[in-house]
Protein backbone atom coordinates (compact mmCIF):
# COMPACT_ATOMS: atom_id res chain seq x y z
CA UNK A 1 0.00 0.00 0.00
CA UNK A 2 1.05 3.61 -1.03
CA UNK A 3 0.65 6.21 1.34
CA UNK A 4 -2.10 8.51 1.29
CA UNK A 5 -1.38 11.85 0.08
CA UNK A 6 -3.84 14.73 -1.39
CA UNK A 7 -3.75 15.42 -5.49
CA UNK A 8 -5.74 18.07 -5.80
CA UNK A 9 -3.01 20.44 -5.35
CA UNK A 10 -1.21 18.50 -7.81
CA UNK A 11 -1.61 22.14 -10.32
CA UNK A 12 0.43 24.16 -7.73
CA UNK A 13 3.43 22.47 -7.15
CA UNK A 14 6.60 21.91 -9.58
CA UNK A 15 5.93 18.23 -9.96
CA UNK A 16 4.01 15.90 -9.21
CA UNK A 17 4.49 12.10 -8.40
CA UNK A 18 2.64 9.34 -10.22
CA UNK A 19 0.45 7.04 -7.64
CA UNK A 20 0.97 4.21 -9.80
CA UNK A 21 4.82 4.61 -10.22
CA UNK A 22 6.72 1.12 -9.50
CA UNK A 23 10.64 1.38 -8.86
CA UNK A 24 12.07 -0.81 -11.10
CA UNK A 25 13.36 -4.25 -10.07
CA UNK A 26 16.40 -5.92 -11.37
CA UNK A 27 15.19 -8.89 -12.85
CA UNK A 28 15.48 -12.20 -11.04
CA UNK A 29 16.16 -15.78 -12.40
CA UNK A 30 15.76 -19.01 -11.05
CA UNK A 31 18.97 -20.78 -9.38
CA UNK A 32 18.09 -23.95 -12.10
CA UNK A 33 19.29 -21.75 -15.02
CA UNK A 34 22.77 -22.02 -13.85
CA UNK A 35 24.23 -25.32 -13.11
CA UNK A 36 27.00 -24.52 -10.99
CA UNK A 37 24.91 -22.64 -8.83
CA UNK A 38 22.51 -24.92 -8.32
CA UNK A 39 24.67 -27.39 -6.99
CA UNK A 40 26.32 -24.79 -4.55
CA UNK A 41 22.91 -23.79 -3.34
CA UNK A 42 22.17 -27.68 -3.06
CA UNK A 43 25.47 -28.36 -1.07
CA UNK A 44 24.26 -25.58 1.25
CA UNK A 45 20.42 -26.70 1.44
CA UNK A 46 21.95 -30.18 2.51
CA UNK A 47 23.52 -28.77 5.78
CA UNK A 48 21.50 -25.20 6.28
CA UNK A 49 18.21 -23.66 6.14
CA UNK A 50 17.73 -21.29 3.30
CA UNK A 51 15.13 -19.12 3.24
CA UNK A 52 15.23 -17.98 -0.64
CA UNK A 53 17.94 -17.78 -3.23
CA UNK A 54 17.61 -16.19 -6.73
CA UNK A 55 20.66 -15.20 -9.55
CA UNK A 56 20.43 -11.49 -10.08
CA UNK A 57 22.93 -10.27 -12.34
CA UNK A 58 24.62 -13.41 -12.77
CA UNK A 59 24.91 -13.43 -9.22
CA UNK A 60 23.32 -16.18 -6.89
CA UNK A 61 21.84 -14.53 -4.08
CA UNK A 62 21.20 -16.87 -0.32
CA UNK A 63 19.00 -16.00 2.38
CA UNK A 64 20.09 -17.76 5.30
CA UNK A 65 19.58 -17.92 8.84
CA UNK A 66 21.65 -15.28 11.08
CA UNK A 67 23.08 -18.02 13.27
CA UNK A 68 24.24 -20.03 10.27
CA UNK A 69 26.34 -17.48 8.74
CA UNK A 70 29.95 -19.26 10.33
CA UNK A 71 28.87 -22.88 9.04
CA UNK A 72 27.37 -21.51 5.79
CA UNK A 73 31.02 -19.44 4.62
CA UNK A 74 32.97 -22.24 6.18
CA UNK A 75 31.13 -24.63 4.26
CA UNK A 76 31.85 -22.18 1.10
CA UNK A 77 35.16 -21.63 1.64
CA UNK A 78 36.25 -24.94 2.26
CA UNK A 79 34.12 -27.31 0.11
CA UNK A 80 32.54 -25.12 -2.76
CA UNK A 81 35.87 -23.03 -3.57
CA UNK A 82 34.41 -19.44 -2.87
CA UNK A 83 38.23 -18.51 -1.38
CA UNK A 84 37.86 -14.82 -1.25
CA UNK A 85 35.39 -12.31 0.70
CA UNK A 86 35.05 -9.30 -1.37
CA UNK A 87 33.08 -7.33 1.37
CA UNK A 88 30.93 -7.41 4.15
CA UNK A 89 28.20 -4.54 5.60
CA UNK A 90 24.36 -4.15 6.07
CA UNK A 91 21.68 -2.47 4.60
CA UNK A 92 19.32 -0.64 7.17
CA UNK A 93 15.66 -1.77 6.80
CA UNK A 94 15.06 -0.71 10.24
CA UNK A 95 11.75 1.85 8.84
CA UNK A 96 10.45 -1.05 6.91
CA UNK A 97 10.83 -4.45 8.96
CA UNK A 98 13.17 -3.36 12.23
CA UNK A 99 15.43 -5.25 10.67
CA UNK A 100 19.14 -5.03 9.41
CA UNK A 101 20.02 -7.15 6.29
CA UNK A 102 23.97 -8.12 7.05
CA UNK A 103 25.48 -9.62 3.29
CA UNK A 104 28.94 -11.40 2.74
CA UNK A 105 29.87 -10.86 -0.96
CA UNK A 106 31.60 -14.11 -2.30
CA UNK A 107 34.33 -14.67 -4.89
CA UNK A 108 35.15 -17.68 -6.29
CA UNK A 109 38.38 -17.78 -8.89
CA UNK A 110 37.93 -21.73 -9.78
CA UNK A 111 34.37 -21.36 -10.75
CA UNK A 112 34.72 -17.38 -11.71
CA UNK A 113 31.43 -17.13 -10.03
CA UNK A 114 30.41 -15.13 -7.52
CA UNK A 115 28.12 -15.42 -4.48
CA UNK A 116 26.29 -13.33 -2.07
CA UNK A 117 24.99 -14.74 1.58
CA UNK A 118 22.12 -12.30 2.69
CA UNK A 119 20.64 -12.93 6.33
CA UNK A 120 17.96 -10.41 8.30
CA UNK A 121 18.78 -9.36 12.25
CA UNK A 122 16.89 -7.50 14.87
CA UNK A 123 17.96 -4.38 15.81
CA UNK A 124 19.82 -5.14 18.96
CA UNK A 125 21.24 -8.83 17.63
CA UNK A 126 24.92 -9.83 17.47
CA UNK A 127 26.23 -11.26 14.44
CA UNK A 128 29.48 -14.13 14.78
CA UNK A 129 31.81 -12.90 13.08
CA UNK A 130 33.58 -14.79 10.34
CA UNK A 131 37.11 -12.99 11.04
CA UNK A 132 38.79 -16.48 11.71
CA UNK A 133 37.27 -17.62 8.55
CA UNK A 134 38.50 -14.55 6.53
CA UNK A 135 40.87 -12.01 7.32
CA UNK A 136 39.21 -9.21 4.92
CA UNK A 137 35.90 -10.04 7.18
CA UNK A 138 38.08 -7.95 10.44
CA UNK A 139 37.68 -3.92 9.25
CA UNK A 140 34.75 -4.85 7.27
CA UNK A 141 32.72 -5.75 10.43
CA UNK A 142 34.37 -3.29 12.35
CA UNK A 143 33.36 -0.58 9.67
CA UNK A 144 29.77 -2.58 10.30
CA UNK A 145 29.79 -1.84 13.75
CA UNK A 146 30.66 1.34 13.70
CA UNK A 147 28.26 2.44 10.90
CA UNK A 148 25.22 0.55 12.08
CA UNK A 149 26.03 -0.44 15.77
CA UNK A 150 25.51 -4.15 14.90
CA UNK A 151 27.15 -5.93 17.68
CA UNK A 152 29.67 -8.66 17.06
CA UNK A 153 30.67 -12.03 18.73
CA UNK A 154 33.78 -13.33 18.51
CA UNK A 155 35.71 -10.64 17.05
CA UNK A 156 39.17 -10.08 17.81
CA UNK A 157 39.10 -6.36 18.22
CA UNK A 158 35.41 -4.96 18.11
CA UNK A 159 36.09 -1.27 18.09
CA UNK A 160 35.17 1.82 15.85
CA UNK A 161 37.13 1.99 12.56
CA UNK A 162 36.75 5.20 11.11
CA UNK A 163 34.85 7.49 13.78
CA UNK A 164 36.37 8.26 17.10
CA UNK A 165 35.99 5.84 20.31
CA UNK A 166 34.07 9.06 21.90
CA UNK A 167 31.52 9.21 18.87
CA UNK A 168 27.62 8.78 19.35
CA UNK A 169 25.56 7.27 17.20
CA UNK A 170 25.86 5.13 13.93
CA UNK A 171 26.01 7.36 11.17
CA UNK A 172 24.93 5.16 8.41
CA UNK A 173 21.83 4.12 9.65
CA UNK A 174 18.98 6.20 7.95
CA UNK A 175 17.90 8.05 10.93
CA UNK A 176 21.15 9.18 11.55
CA UNK A 177 20.58 13.44 9.99
CA UNK A 178 23.74 13.71 7.51
CA UNK A 179 25.08 17.15 8.92
CA UNK A 180 24.57 15.32 12.35
CA UNK A 181 22.95 15.34 15.51
CA UNK A 182 23.97 17.69 18.31
CA UNK A 183 26.73 15.29 19.59
CA UNK A 184 28.34 15.89 16.13
CA UNK A 185 27.33 19.46 15.48
CA UNK A 186 29.73 20.39 19.34
CA UNK A 187 31.85 17.79 19.03
CA UNK A 188 35.42 19.17 18.36
CA UNK A 189 34.42 22.29 20.43
CA UNK A 190 33.06 19.75 23.68
CA UNK A 191 36.02 18.17 22.85
CA UNK A 192 39.06 20.56 22.69
CA UNK A 193 37.71 23.69 24.75
CA UNK A 194 34.49 22.38 26.48
CA UNK A 195 31.21 22.49 26.98
CA UNK A 196 31.05 26.04 28.33
CA UNK A 197 33.28 27.41 25.00
CA UNK A 198 29.80 27.08 23.14
CA UNK A 199 28.67 30.30 23.09
CA UNK A 200 32.07 32.04 22.34
CA UNK A 201 32.47 29.99 19.20
CA UNK A 202 28.91 29.69 18.00
CA UNK A 203 27.41 27.18 15.67
CA UNK A 204 28.18 25.58 12.53
CA UNK A 205 27.85 28.21 9.68
CA UNK A 206 25.99 25.08 7.31
CA UNK A 207 24.32 27.03 4.77
CA UNK A 208 26.99 27.92 2.02
CA UNK A 209 24.57 29.90 -0.08
CA UNK A 210 24.31 32.54 2.69
CA UNK A 211 24.48 35.91 2.05
CA UNK A 212 24.53 38.77 4.68
CA UNK A 213 26.36 41.86 3.97
CA UNK A 214 26.74 42.54 8.05
CA UNK A 215 28.59 39.62 8.51
CA UNK A 216 32.08 40.30 8.60
CA UNK A 217 33.68 37.60 10.24
CA UNK A 218 32.91 34.51 8.16
CA UNK A 219 32.49 34.41 3.94
CA UNK A 220 28.96 35.14 3.97
CA UNK A 221 29.48 38.78 3.14
CA UNK A 222 29.38 39.91 -1.08
CA UNK A 223 30.90 43.26 -0.95
CA UNK A 224 34.38 45.84 -0.15
CA UNK A 225 36.76 43.55 1.63
CA UNK A 226 36.91 44.82 5.58
CA UNK A 227 38.94 44.49 8.54
CA UNK A 228 37.47 41.03 10.33
CA UNK A 229 35.05 41.88 12.56
CA UNK A 230 34.26 45.07 11.85
CA UNK A 231 31.04 46.37 12.93
CA UNK A 232 29.30 47.49 9.44
CA UNK A 233 25.73 48.24 11.28
CA UNK A 234 26.83 52.32 10.89
CA UNK A 235 27.40 52.01 6.90
CA UNK A 236 30.41 51.04 5.19
CA UNK A 237 33.83 52.78 5.35
CA UNK A 238 35.73 54.76 2.45
CA UNK A 239 38.12 52.21 0.16
CA UNK A 240 40.27 52.99 -2.11
CA UNK A 241 38.83 50.61 -4.61
CA UNK A 242 36.97 52.53 -7.77
CA UNK A 243 34.28 50.81 -9.26
CA UNK A 244 33.96 51.85 -13.48
CA UNK A 245 29.98 51.80 -13.01
CA UNK A 246 30.47 54.71 -10.68
CA UNK A 247 29.95 57.29 -12.66
CA UNK A 248 27.34 55.28 -14.74
CA UNK A 249 27.73 53.01 -17.42
CA UNK A 250 24.95 51.96 -20.03
CA UNK A 251 23.23 48.79 -19.06
CA UNK A 252 25.52 48.27 -16.05
CA UNK A 253 23.42 49.49 -12.89
CA UNK A 254 25.73 49.34 -9.58
CA UNK A 255 24.40 47.53 -6.16
CA UNK A 256 23.14 49.65 -4.01
CA UNK A 257 23.74 48.18 -0.55
CA UNK A 258 20.06 49.87 1.28
CA UNK A 259 18.45 47.89 -1.22
CA UNK A 260 20.34 44.12 -1.01
CA UNK A 261 17.62 42.22 1.67
CA UNK A 262 19.29 39.22 4.12
CA UNK A 263 17.46 36.19 3.76
CA UNK A 264 16.75 35.00 7.02
CA UNK A 265 14.91 31.78 5.83
CA UNK A 266 16.62 30.04 3.42
CA UNK A 267 14.02 27.10 3.13
CA UNK A 268 11.45 29.83 1.96
CA UNK B 1 97.32 57.00 1.83
CA UNK B 2 94.26 55.03 0.67
CA UNK B 3 94.65 54.03 -2.73
CA UNK B 4 91.05 54.03 -3.58
CA UNK B 5 88.79 57.41 -2.36
CA UNK B 6 85.90 56.78 -1.23
CA UNK B 7 83.05 58.91 -0.83
CA UNK B 8 81.19 57.92 2.08
CA UNK B 9 79.03 60.86 2.12
CA UNK B 10 77.57 59.90 -1.30
CA UNK B 11 74.65 57.76 -1.87
CA UNK B 12 75.46 54.25 -2.07
CA UNK B 13 78.85 54.65 -0.95
CA UNK B 14 78.24 54.67 3.37
CA UNK B 15 79.04 51.04 3.98
CA UNK B 16 76.50 51.19 6.37
CA UNK B 17 73.08 50.13 6.32
CA UNK B 18 70.43 52.10 8.54
CA UNK B 19 67.19 50.66 9.32
CA UNK B 20 64.79 50.01 12.31
CA UNK B 21 64.82 46.70 14.79
CA UNK B 22 61.33 46.34 13.66
CA UNK B 23 62.42 45.85 10.08
CA UNK B 24 65.69 43.78 10.87
CA UNK B 25 63.42 41.44 12.62
CA UNK B 26 60.65 41.55 10.29
CA UNK B 27 62.62 40.70 7.58
CA UNK B 28 64.30 37.68 8.87
CA UNK B 29 60.84 36.13 10.17
CA UNK B 30 59.28 36.57 6.56
CA UNK B 31 61.90 35.57 4.99
CA UNK B 32 62.55 32.58 7.12
CA UNK B 33 58.69 30.84 7.06
CA UNK B 34 59.06 27.07 7.62
CA UNK B 35 56.22 25.54 7.40
CA UNK B 36 54.87 22.59 8.45
CA UNK B 37 53.89 19.53 6.52
CA UNK B 38 50.08 19.50 7.10
CA UNK B 39 48.77 18.22 3.90
CA UNK B 40 45.21 16.76 5.27
CA UNK B 41 43.37 15.91 1.65
CA UNK B 42 43.92 16.94 -2.72
CA UNK B 43 45.06 20.60 -1.30
CA UNK B 44 48.53 18.66 0.48
CA UNK B 45 49.29 17.71 -3.26
CA UNK B 46 49.36 21.04 -4.28
CA UNK B 47 51.28 22.33 -1.53
CA UNK B 48 53.76 19.82 -2.14
CA UNK B 49 53.92 20.78 -5.60
CA UNK B 50 54.50 24.11 -4.40
CA UNK B 51 57.74 22.88 -2.54
CA UNK B 52 58.68 21.01 -4.98
CA UNK B 53 61.70 22.39 -7.71
CA UNK B 54 59.07 23.64 -10.35
CA UNK B 55 57.60 26.36 -8.06
CA UNK B 56 59.95 25.89 -5.59
CA UNK B 57 59.37 27.48 -2.38
CA UNK B 58 63.07 27.40 -0.80
CA UNK B 59 63.32 30.75 -2.50
CA UNK B 60 60.67 32.38 -0.07
CA UNK B 61 62.62 30.55 2.78
CA UNK B 62 59.73 28.30 3.29
CA UNK B 63 61.11 25.40 3.94
CA UNK B 64 58.87 22.33 5.47
CA UNK B 65 59.58 20.57 8.37
CA UNK B 66 57.55 17.34 9.91
CA UNK B 67 57.78 19.09 13.29
CA UNK B 68 56.16 21.73 14.88
CA UNK B 69 58.96 22.98 17.16
CA UNK B 70 60.96 23.75 14.21
CA UNK B 71 58.17 25.48 12.48
CA UNK B 72 56.45 28.81 12.28
CA UNK B 73 53.22 28.44 10.26
CA UNK B 74 50.90 25.89 9.49
CA UNK B 75 49.16 25.34 6.19
CA UNK B 76 46.17 23.68 6.94
CA UNK B 77 46.07 22.04 3.36
CA UNK B 78 42.46 20.08 3.16
CA UNK B 79 39.61 18.53 4.62
CA UNK B 80 39.94 19.09 8.49
CA UNK B 81 37.53 15.91 10.01
CA UNK B 82 36.18 16.03 13.67
CA UNK B 83 38.34 13.45 14.45
CA UNK B 84 41.71 14.72 13.85
CA UNK B 85 40.45 18.40 15.30
CA UNK B 86 42.16 17.67 18.86
CA UNK B 87 45.22 16.53 16.66
CA UNK B 88 45.58 19.65 14.93
CA UNK B 89 45.01 21.90 17.82
CA UNK B 90 47.90 19.76 19.74
CA UNK B 91 49.94 20.28 16.90
CA UNK B 92 49.17 24.23 17.17
CA UNK B 93 49.94 24.48 20.73
CA UNK B 94 53.09 23.20 20.59
CA UNK B 95 54.60 25.28 17.74
CA UNK B 96 56.41 28.01 19.11
CA UNK B 97 55.45 32.07 19.08
CA UNK B 98 55.02 33.56 16.67
CA UNK B 99 53.20 31.41 14.87
CA UNK B 100 50.77 31.98 11.69
CA UNK B 101 48.37 29.90 10.30
CA UNK B 102 47.37 29.58 6.49
CA UNK B 103 43.43 27.65 5.65
CA UNK B 104 44.69 26.55 2.19
CA UNK B 105 41.08 25.71 0.47
CA UNK B 106 37.40 25.39 0.88
CA UNK B 107 37.56 22.90 2.71
CA UNK B 108 40.05 24.44 5.72
CA UNK B 109 38.03 27.61 5.22
CA UNK B 110 34.32 26.27 5.40
CA UNK B 111 34.11 22.54 5.38
CA UNK B 112 33.75 23.03 1.58
CA UNK B 113 31.59 20.42 0.26
CA UNK B 114 31.47 18.44 2.90
CA UNK B 115 28.07 19.06 4.21
CA UNK B 116 28.36 16.38 6.87
CA UNK B 117 28.13 15.18 9.83
CA UNK B 118 32.21 14.18 10.28
CA UNK B 119 33.52 17.41 9.15
CA UNK B 120 34.97 20.84 11.00
CA UNK B 121 32.90 23.43 9.19
CA UNK B 122 36.09 25.55 8.86
CA UNK B 123 39.27 25.39 10.81
CA UNK B 124 38.57 28.52 12.34
CA UNK B 125 36.62 26.80 14.75
CA UNK B 126 39.63 25.36 16.61
CA UNK B 127 42.97 27.42 15.61
CA UNK B 128 42.72 31.17 15.04
CA UNK B 129 43.44 31.58 11.02
CA UNK B 130 45.59 34.50 9.85
CA UNK B 131 44.88 33.63 6.15
CA UNK B 132 42.05 31.96 3.96
CA UNK B 133 42.90 30.83 0.89
CA UNK B 134 40.09 30.23 -1.56
CA UNK B 135 39.78 27.77 -4.55
CA UNK B 136 38.95 23.86 -4.52
CA UNK B 137 42.29 23.44 -4.99
CA UNK B 138 44.43 26.34 -5.01
CA UNK B 139 47.17 26.41 -7.43
CA UNK B 140 50.71 25.98 -6.06
CA UNK B 141 50.97 30.21 -7.50
CA UNK B 142 47.82 30.91 -5.49
CA UNK B 143 49.74 29.14 -2.30
CA UNK B 144 52.61 31.36 -2.97
CA UNK B 145 51.35 34.06 -3.09
CA UNK B 146 48.98 33.49 0.10
CA UNK B 147 52.48 32.56 1.41
CA UNK B 148 54.01 36.45 0.53
CA UNK B 149 50.14 38.17 1.84
CA UNK B 150 51.55 36.55 4.56
CA UNK B 151 55.18 38.05 4.60
CA UNK B 152 53.71 41.36 3.84
CA UNK B 153 51.78 41.14 7.01
CA UNK B 154 54.50 39.89 9.06
CA UNK B 155 56.54 42.99 7.68
CA UNK B 156 53.73 45.34 8.74
CA UNK B 157 54.15 43.85 12.61
CA UNK B 158 55.90 45.25 15.62
CA UNK B 159 58.78 43.00 16.33
CA UNK B 160 60.27 44.31 19.58
CA UNK B 161 56.59 44.67 21.70
CA UNK B 162 55.18 41.92 23.44
CA UNK B 163 53.90 39.28 21.40
CA UNK B 164 50.51 38.79 22.37
CA UNK B 165 50.00 34.80 21.85
CA UNK B 166 47.35 33.87 19.90
CA UNK B 167 44.01 32.31 21.23
CA UNK B 168 40.79 31.55 19.84
CA UNK B 169 38.90 32.63 22.63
Amino acid sequence: MRRYAPKDNVQAKPYYTDRFWVAPQVPRSAVGDDEVFAADLAAIKAKFEVAEAYIQVEQMVVYIKPEDNYGVLELLRDELGYTQLSEVSAIDWLADKGQFEVFYQMLSMTKRKRLRVKMFIGETEAVNSVEKLFRSADWSEREMYDMFGIKLNNHPYPKRILMPDDWEGWPLRKTYPLQGDEFAAWYEVDKIFGKEARDIIGPELRDPAEVNRYDTKRFARLGHEVPYGADLSEGETKTDLDYQEEGGVFLIEKLHEEKSVVIDDRDR
Amino acid sequence: MAQHQVNFTQDGGLPVALTTVDKVVNWGRSNSLWALTYGLACCGIEMMASGASRYDFDRFGTIFRASPRQSEVMIVAGTLTKKHAEFIRRLYDQMTEPKWVISMGSCANTGGMFNTYATVQGCDRVIPVDLYLPGCAPRPETLQYAVMMLQKKIRREKAIKAQKPKRLM
